[in-house]
Order: C-alpha cells, then structure tokens, then sequence
C-alpha cells in the first residue's frame, strides 16, 4: 500500500504528469471560458456537449480532407457556431426555455456528429505539432512544460486572460454583466439585450466546437463517435465551480485535468482498482465538487449572474 | 427585419393541441430533405421508416416493447418538469433499477426460489431507481448544487457501476466470455403477452402506472401543489408549499418509474443483464414528455411515436443502409420543433420592418 502511494506520488512530481495535465485541461478550459461568457449574459446553454462533439467532428473530417489542423481548428468553431445559432433562435428569438433547448442541442449534436463522422472513424491524421523554440524548449523541466506545448494550449491561455480583460477592463464587458446580471434595466437603459446575448452565445459555441476539435486534431489523432465522454457537462459544472469568474476556471480545468491523470496512471499501476472505478472518477469529483461548492457559498448568497436562464421578452 | 414576440392576452389552446402535430409534420419535412441531401429517395425513406413498422405486426409489437419503457419514465419526468425540476439522469436511474432488480435474478439463478422472485425485482428495481434519484434532490436542497448537473454525471457513474458487475462478479461463467448475466430463471422473468410476441405483462403495469399518475396530479393535492409550484413559485410559497419537499418527491417518483422500467426492460424483453440494455431511453424519454406535452395522454402518444423512429431506424439501416445516428437527429429536430411551437401558445411572432418608431411613454 505505502509502495504503491509512494508510486503515485512520484508519478505527480513528475514533468510527465504536468504535461498529460495540460493536454487534459485544455478542451475543459476552451469550452468552459466560451460557457463563462454565455452565462455572464443570463444564458445558461446545456449544450456544450452537443457543440463540443460536432467540433469534434466537423473539426476532424475538415482537418482530414485539407490536411491542415488549422482548417480543422476554424471548422470545429464553425460548427460549434452554428449550433449555438440554433439555441440562440429558439432561446431568444422564441423565448424557448432554456434547460430544454440545450438537451436538444446535445441529442442533435450526438446524432449528427455520427452522422458526418461515419465516414471518417479508423483514419488517422497529422496531429497538431507541438511548437519548440530552439532554446528554451531545451531548458530543464521547464522546458518542455512551457515552450513545447501545441497552439491549442497557448491558446486556451490567451482566451482566458482575453476574456478577464473584457468582462472586467472594457465597457462592453461592463455591458455584458449588466445584462447577465439585470436584463430589465439593461433593456430600460437602451442595451440591445438580445442582440448581446447572441454574440455570446455564439461566442460560447465557437469556443466549445474549438474544444472538441481540439480532442481529435491534438489529443488524438483520429475520431471516434461520442468522444467528448461528457466533457461538455463537466465543462458546465466548471463554470458553476469557478462562481462564474475566470481566474478560478482556469484553476478548476487544471484540478479536473489532475483527476483525468490520476484515472489513467493508477490504471497502469495494476493496484486491482476495477477500470470502472477510475472511469467514474471524473463524474463522481463533478457531483462532489458541485455540493462542495454550494454549501461553502451557501449564506452569502449564489455566485451566479442574477439572470442566468430567466427567458427574457422585451416589451415595446 | 426583425422578429418580435408579443404576449397573448390568453394562452391559446388551440395551438396548444395543434402544436405537437404541427412539429411532427415540420420534423417529417426535415427529415424528408435529409434524406434527399444523404441521396436518398425521401419518400421511399420516409415510408421505410414511418410507415411500414405500423403495417407489419412484428414492428408493431416492437414498437409497443419500446414505447413501454419510454411511457414509464417520461411520465414520471413529466412531474419534475411540470414544477420546474429538472431531472435529467433518467437513464442513470434506469439502470440503476435494472441492476438492482438482476441483483436478486442472479442470486436466485439456479436455485427452487419461487413465484415471489419476479415481485422482489421489481420492488427492489423501483426502490433504486428512487433512491438514486435522491442523490441529486438531496444535492440540491441540502446544499444548493444544481441537480441538473449531478443527475447528468450520475448517469456516467451508473453506467459504469453496471459495466463492472456485468464484465466483473455478475459474469455468466458458461457465457463464453460475453459481458452477460446467465440467462434470468422463468420466475426471474415477465411472461409475455401473447404467444410468440415479445409484448409482455410490463406493458399493462406502464399503463397502469400512467393511470395512476393522471389521477394523483388532476385530483390530489399533491398533483396541484406540482402544478402550482411550477406555474407560480411564489404563490405557492405564501400558501405554505414546500418547494424543498417537492423536490425530493418529484425525484423520487419519477427516480422509481425509471428504475421500474430499468427493471421490467431486463426482466421482460431482454431476459438477462449486459451493458447495452437501453438505446438511451432516459434521454428519448425527455423528448417524450414535451412532445406529449407534459400530459399523461399526451405521453402515451408520444411514446408510441419516440418509439417508432427507433424502430423505424432500425428497419431503415437495414433495407436503405441509413445510418443508426439519423434516429437521433431525428429525435433532436423534433424536440427542437417541438420547443417553438410550445412558444407559439404563449407568444405571437410578429416580423417587424425597418427602424421602430420612438413611442412616447404617456402616448
């Protein structure tokens, strides 16, 4: 028992397991940064499953077809896109309610992703480079974890700290909490309520076809139906677990990735730990984690944007 | 252009009964021009997969079998989305019923156990079902997580529990290797219906349960504190309901329905435990429940329905090469369609032109 702990901590100190972290993290980070700025506009999108895997496959087939992962990567937010499009039509178009449209979205999503990846399942294609810089990718331990990862995670960074930026240092962003927070004064104060929170759902799709993509053009080099595995929820529970705030989000994917690399090394240790246990992890840590961080906000209050998921009908 | 919705002074029942029908006929034309982009004929394909099942006995059968579980647990949703709970780890709940009820068909296998095998199973399969479903009310009312999220993983973590059983201590050791349980006893099993069909008895038990549950939420009092809670919280907060206690009673419920169908699914048409035991019927079974409206006639009609696209694409795959995915887009579309016609009861849309002209507040 203390053999096998002292492998398992061994296994955390190690450059090999901040590297299999980041890769881990980095779909749970792009779909939940997309998700933060959606709900931060009063829209509670339940689709990001469904966004994430017609990334995956649309991401993938485009990536296959024109050899590029660039292709790829563009498409996998397209479709994304599009699919947020179709929740934004119904939630704020036709005042559709919420919860409901977004399963929608993850059954349509799940089907469809089927159907145009039927035709690629078993290909395989170049996956993303990872990006060295002559010297400072040779550099000790640090070397590899900060300069030889692949434009994805630079990426995902870049997002995060662009979207801190906007909601907190520009007047649009300013805008965006207001409406997320109070749609009614938002409206009486001449915002365009719908039209804001259309772009970022969009915005919230794009970033969630962009991490699905991500599974298939750098994760793994090829696709297989259904590969998102529920990442999609737990993107979800991220932004509940991060009170709606980047900073901790990026926390929370980084704690989630940890999760995911403790499943697969202890696999390896041959402890007799069932599979199915270590499978189950990810979504057992959600639920845990979801309790955990609705009891300790309790009495203060929730965290999240007062008008998160409340149909809004402007009147004239 | 702009589109622009206006509040009816009335909620139009009219539309209320039309618009099921309404997004079926909009999800046939969808479909119809799917079919024509994945060059297929769209009316050859159309009959394929609505048509035909409804023709040929056998299908028809199949149908009922499929409808069975769907009924069961979409009714049982139904009561959580009508007081504005969200339980959407049916399927969770189903299999957690299925594995709970096979505990004991396994136990008993082989042995003289008698006639109280059967009654045993489903007693414990609904007990399950309801006290898995309780993990994410108790979530939510004790701490505030939403039960959205924890009843969704809950469905991964059931999923897996029942891989293991059945690849693990559950495996039959005569199975040549198949992830199944032996084959269950004829006291483990629901006896079919008829002679050679695979409708069985937990058909009547669905029916009966969707009886039961129409009576309970039209003339009780606990149906109107469901109804009134979902309609108007607050008002139903001021005549003293307790929302909390709704929570757990909606879960719980509609928990036990799935796991019974979890349960009869294994002991009636499949007769032994294996990990592919439902083609996602806790989530069809959500579909089901808007498209029947949130009401128990409604569901029924929309059971027999759900159930005929799987069919329908079962039948497709085989005679026209369609892939088994299309059902589930279809299943998307409609619930889509389904959602926008449901807005068309409470709202009129109107297309406004060019620039809206100012107002004056006291005009």
């Amino acid at each position: 028992m203390l053999d096998a702990l002292g492998q398992i901590l061994g296994l955390i100190f190690s450059v090999n397991f901040i590297l299999t972290v980041i890769t881990a993290s980095t779909p749970l980070l792009l779909a939940a940064s997309g998700e933060l700025v959606a709900e931060r506009s009063g829209v509670l999108n339940l689709g990001v499953e469904g966004m994430m895997i017609m990334g995956a496959a649309c991401g993938f087939a485009a990536a296959y077809v024109s050899d590029s992962t660039i292709v790829g990567a563009l498409c996998g937010i397209l479709a994304g896109a599009a699919m947020a499009a179709i929740f934004a039509f119904l939630t704020l178009g036709l005042a559709v309610n919420q919860v409901a449209t977004g399963l929608a979205l993850t059954i349509l999503g799940t089907g469809l992703s089927g159907l145009i990846g039927a035709g690629f399942v078993g290909m395989r294609i170049t996956p993303a480079p990872q990006l060295y810089l002559p010297v400072l990718t040779g550099l000790p331990v640090v070397g590899r974890i900060l300069f030889g990862q692949d434009a994805f995670v630079y990426f995902s960074f870049a997002l995060i700290i662009g979207i801190w930026l906007f909601l907190y240092r520009t007047r649009s962003g300013l805008i965006l909490r207001a409406v997320g927070d109070n749609h009614v004064s938002a409206h009486a104060l001449g915002y365009p309520v719908l039209k804001i929170r259309m772009l970022a759902v969009l915005f919230g799709g794009g970033c969630a076809g962009l991490a699905g993509a991500f599974l298939p053009l750098a994760y793994t080099p090829f696709f297989i139906p259904g590969m998102t595995a529920g990442r999609g929820w737990i993107a979800l529970a991220l932004v509940v677990f991060a009170s709606w705030r980047p900073g901790r989000l990026v926390a929370g994917a980084y704690l989630f990735g940890a999760v995911t690399f403790l499943q697969l090394s202890v696999q390896g240790l041959g402890l007799g730990i069932p599979p199915q246990v270590m499978s189950s992890l990810p979504y057992l840590a959600t639920v845990v984690v979801l309790v955990l961080i609705s009891r300790t906000r309790g009495a203060s209050g929730s965290a999240a944007p007062a008008s998160l998921g409340v149909v809004f009908v402007p009147d004239r | 252009m702009l589109l622009a919705l206006e509040r009816r002074a009335e909620r139009s029942t009219a539309i209320g009964i039309a618009s099921p029908v309404i997004a079926v006929a909009l999800t046939l034309a969808t479909v119809a021009v799917l079919f024509a982009i994945i060059g297929k004929n769209p009316i050859e394909a159309l009959d394929v997969y609505f048509l035909e099942p409804l023709l040929d006995p056998f299908s028809l059968g199949e149908i009922v079998v499929k409808a069975t579980p769907l009924v069961m647990i979409a009714i049982g949703l139904s009561l959580c989305y009508i007081a504005n709970v969200w339980n959407i780890g049916a399927e969770g709940q189903f299999l957690v019923g299925a594995v709970a009820g096979s505990w004991l068909a396994v136990r008993t296998n082989g042995t003289d156990a008698g006639y109280w095998v059967l009654p045993a199973m489903l007693v414990l399969g609904t007990l399950a079902g309801a006290l898995y479903a309780l993990i994410p009310a108790i979530c939510k009312v004790r701490f505030g997580a939403s039960e959205i999220l924890t009843s969704l993983m809950l469905v991964y973590v059931a999923y897996y529990g029942m891989d293991y059983l059945v690849r693990g201590p559950w495996r039959d050791p005569k199975g040549l290797n198949f992830p199944t349980t032996a084959p269950f006893d004829p006291v483990a099993t629901l006896p079919p219906l008829f002679e050679g069909s695979r409708v069985h008895s937990g058909t009547l038990i669905a029916l009966m349960v969707v009886m039961l549950i129409a009576v309970m939420l039209g003339r009780t009092i606990m149906g109107f504190e469901i109804r009134l809670v979902g309609a108007a919280p607050k008002a139903a907060g001021f005549s003293g309901f307790n929302a909390d206690r709704l929570v757990l009673f909606t879960f719980a419920i509609s928990g036990a329905l799935a796991g019974l169908a979890g349960i009869i699914e294994v002991a009636g048409p499949i007769g032994y435990l294996q990990p592919d035991i439902s083609p996602g019927y806790g989530f069809t079974a959500i579909i089901v429940a808007f498209l029947g409206r949130l009401n128990p006639i409604g569901i029924l009609i929309a059971g027999f329905f759900l159930a005929l696209t799987f069919i329908g694409g079962e039948n497709a795959e085989i005679a026209m090469k369609v892939p088994l995915d299309l059902t589930k887009v279809f299943q998307g579309i409609l619930l889509f369609y389904v959602l926008a016609c449901d807005s068309m009861i409470a709202y009129r849309v109107r297309l406004i032109r060019g620039v809206r002209k100012a107002v004056p507040a006291n005009a």
